[in-house]
Formats: C-alpha cells, structure tokens, sequence
C-alpha cells in the first residue's frame, strides 16, 4: 500500500511541543474513519510514523491528526506549511468500542497526548449523547500550558451532560484547577461501575494505575480497553515490527480490550 | 444544641466510625469558612488542625523562590488535608491556600491528641485511616515523580 498524497489545509499549535494538522480528504466521498484507529504520515526522504486520527469521524471533509515532535519525523510534520504535501496510509488498526458503550455510562481517562486518539471517541458519543448513561472525561497532564485542545474543552465542561474534570502533575502561577495525577480524579467521580466501558489512553504506566483504580471501583475487567502504542514500520501487519506478546499491535490494536493484554502489561521486554 | 457529629458521620474520612469514637472526635471539631485566596495554613507554622473539606478546594503550594508558589497537589469536596498534627514537631510542611470559597470542618489538634492518648482504640482508627490516606498520596506521588508526561507518552 503506498502512501496517498494530502494537502495541508491548516496547521495549529496546540502546546510548546504539540500541534494540530488539518489534511484535504483523500477522495470524493471523504475520509471515512473509526474512533481509535490511526494513520501512516509519510515525509518523503525522511520516513514514515503512525499517528493516530483526532478528528471528528463526523466530518469526512478532512483528516485531523494531533502530533507532539519527538524527533526527526514528527519534526518534519511540523515544518509542513499549508498547500504541503503528505502521504497518507490507512486508516488502520481496531477502534473504541463505541457501539458497544451504548446502553451504558461511558469514562474516558487520557493522559498527555492520549487525550487525541480519544477525541475522535468524544465527538462520536456526544453526537448520539442520548443513547449512553453518564458521561464522564478525566484528563491529565504535565502542567497547565499542556493541556490540548483548551478551549474545546471548556466548551464540553459547559455542557450539563458531560462531567469533565481536567489535572496536572504540577503548576506554576495562577492555575486554580486541579493538580494531582489523573488517577485521583476516578475515586470522586460519578458513574455506576458495573453498567460503565472504560476507554484509556496515555502512557503506559499511567494506564496501568488507572486500571487499578477502575477496577477498584468496580468496573468488569472485560469493559476496560486501552490504546497501545509501539514502534510500526509497515502499519498492516507485514514485519512483525510492531509484536506485543502475542498480538501485532497495527493489526490486532491499537486498541485492546484490557482482559487481552492484562497478563502483558508491565512486562519487561516484550 | 445541634452538633457536627451527623456532618462528620457523612464525610468518607469517618464512614464506618463508630458512634462512640465520633462523639469523641466531635468534640474537637469545630467548622469553618475561607474565601477564595486565603492562605489556611504557612509553612513552617505550628499544624494546630487538619480539615475535613466539605466544599471548595485548598491547593497545597512550595514557595520556591524565584519561581513563587508551585501547586503540588489540590483536595476538595470529601477530602482531607494536613496530617502534619500527627507527627512531631507538628508543622506544616506546605503552604495551604483556598482557591475557591471553602467549607470544612476544623479538628482540634491538641484536643484529638490527648483523646488518643487517652484511648488506644480512638487513636488506632484514626491512624488507620491517615495510613489509607498517605498510602494513596505516596502512590500519587511516585507518579507525579516519574514525569510521565515528559518524555514519552
Ligand atoms: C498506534 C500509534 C498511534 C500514535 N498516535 C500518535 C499521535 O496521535 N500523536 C503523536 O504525536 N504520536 C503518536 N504516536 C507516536 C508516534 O508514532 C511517535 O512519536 C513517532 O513515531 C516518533 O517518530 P520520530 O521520527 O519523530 O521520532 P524518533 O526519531 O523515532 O524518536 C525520537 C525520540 O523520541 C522517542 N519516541 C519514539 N516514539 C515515541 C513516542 N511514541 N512517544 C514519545 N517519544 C517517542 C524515541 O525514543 C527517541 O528518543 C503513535 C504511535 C502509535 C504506535
Ligand atoms: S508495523 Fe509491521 S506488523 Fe505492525
């Protein structure tokens, strides 16, 4: 599969380190994407990275991706003007069980840039709110200035049927909010544990100690799912590149039910 | 005279307590109100309470200088701050400032001593329940610790 060439509509800083790209969809009928799922971003002479779809699976129109710069391909993106070229490939990989939340309250716990595989999971319930329970965001982050998607946020805080709560490891300054890791915020939060699915998303320790709190408060093993991240090359399950255990993460992943992955989860060298 | 002991019967802290101990505990508690921007306790000061917060949120801040004040962690509605009281030489290690209008109760440092001196069995459930807490703020801590943020995520 070779990559698909998009143009960038818009680019816009999100964080210090972090920003957002808007592509021109790929064909007529629009870019058609699950919540959850990620795509190949190719820079030509300078190689090739998953990173996950932000956007509103809603809004075929364009592809959206939140990218942080770690090195030399995610810095590339971010040199990347409007009217540049990118390769595509994908979409790729297993979604958020969304439909499968309905019925039931749904808890999203993000940490860091976790919070841009699961907003794609966000727009998609609040567009059919009605046909889940309660509703509730936590995201954690380092500080106040990396908080993503700021105003967006305030904007769904606003809201009587989302109950989001937001928290930093530390701040500095005039931050009023909360500061704790994400993982304080379960205990006080509201939902009815055994009706409730979990999506989680952020790092790898993070997710391990919010699983622990889930689990505390009651919520079944076999509604926790979490988005794993590891090193691709080929995306679609070819090289082996990207093996967790038994699973291939591009194919099999991102995203897993915990029950899947428990007995893998803090393991040294996968 | 209406007594505190039905609020404090309803806080997480005390579920569970027994009547006896409650009654006991009640007599040191006292309630109390800050506004948003007071500072409850300073560093360095003598720990004469901890509070049981029924409303607001209370950040506990380090003045580094030339930084100024950096938050290091915030309790709000069911939570518990200070247990600095327990321990010699019962100062407080933070600054504690409320960042919105706060409602708590206000238990007697002093006062909760002397009972637990008096009667093992008080002191032993109230420590079991501090242990609960810092066990959750230490394992809190270790996280903030490893900057999970930072580097990779
Ligand atoms: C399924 C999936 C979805 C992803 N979604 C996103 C996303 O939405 N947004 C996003 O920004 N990133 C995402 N990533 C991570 C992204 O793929 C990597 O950050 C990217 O591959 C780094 O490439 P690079 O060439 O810029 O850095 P490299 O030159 O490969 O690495 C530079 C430095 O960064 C470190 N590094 C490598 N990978 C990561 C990582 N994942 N996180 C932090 N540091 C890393 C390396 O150890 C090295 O020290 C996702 C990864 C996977 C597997
Ligand atoms: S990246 Fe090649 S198998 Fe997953």
């Amino acid at each position: 599969m070779v990559p698909v060439p998009c143009r960038v509509m818009r680019t816009y800083q999100e964080t210090g380190d972090t920003f957002t790209l808007e592509l021109e969809s790929l064909s007529q009928d629009g870019f058609s994407f699950r919540p959850g799922q990620f795509n190949m971003l190719y820079i030509h002479g300078v190689g090739e990275v998953p990173i996950s779809i932000s956007g509103d699976p809603h809004k075929p129109e364009s592809v959206v991706h939140t990218v942080r710069v770690v090195g030399i391909v995610t810095w590339g993106i971010k040199k990347l003007r409007r009217r540049d070229f990118l390769g595509i490939r994908g979409p790729f990989g297993t979604p958020w069980p969304v439909d499968l939340a309905e019925g039931n309250d749904v808890v999203i716990v993000a940490g860091g840039i976790g919070l841009a595989p699961l907003r794609p999971a966000i727009y998609d319930i609040l567009a059919r709110r009605e046909k889940f329970g309660k509703f509730v965001l936590l995201y954690g982050t380092r500080g106040p200035s990396d908080i993503l998607y700021f105003r967006q946020l305030e904007d769904w805080r606003a809201r009587f049927d989302f109950d989001l709560h937001v928290t930093v490891d530390r701040a500095f300054g005039p931050w009023k909010g909360n500061v704790g890791v994400v993982t304080t915020l379960i205990p006080k939060a509201h939902f009815d544990p055994v009706n409730t699915v979990a999506l989680i998303c952020g790092p790898e320790v993070m997710m391990r100690f919010t699983i622990l709190e889930l689990l505390k408060k009651g919520i079944p093993e076999d509604k926790i799912f979490i988005s794993m991240e590891r090193n691709m090359k080929c995306g679609i399950g070819l090289c082996g590149h990207c093996q967790f255990g038994p699973h291939i993460v591009c194919r099999d992943g991102p995203v897993f039910p915990y029950s899947a992955v428990r007995h893998l989860l803090g393991i040294r060298e996968i | 005279m209406e007594t505190l002991q039905p609020i404090l019967a309803e806080h997480p802290f005390f579920q569970k307590l027994e009547p006896e101990y409650l009654a006991l505990i009640t007599g040191c508690a006292s309630n109390v109100k800050f506004d948003a921007g007071t500072y409850i306790f300073r560093e360095g000061e003598e720990a004469h309470h901890f509070y049981l917060i029924r409303q607001g949120k209370v950040g506990l801040e380090i003045f580094i200088p030339e930084l100024g004040p950096v938050t290091v962690q915030t309790a709000g509605e069911g939570e518990l701050i200070g247990w600095s009281w327990l321990v010699p030489p019962y100062e407080w290690h933070f600054d504690g400032q409320a960042l919105e209008l706060t409602r708590a109760i206000a238990l007697n440092a002093k006062c909760l001593r002397q009972k637990c001196e008096a009667d093992h069995d008080l002191g032993y459930q109230l420590l079991k329940r501090f242990v609960t807490i810092m066990e959750q703020r230490l394992q809190a801590t270790r996280l903030q610790l490893l900057d999970l943020y930072g580097s990779r995520t």
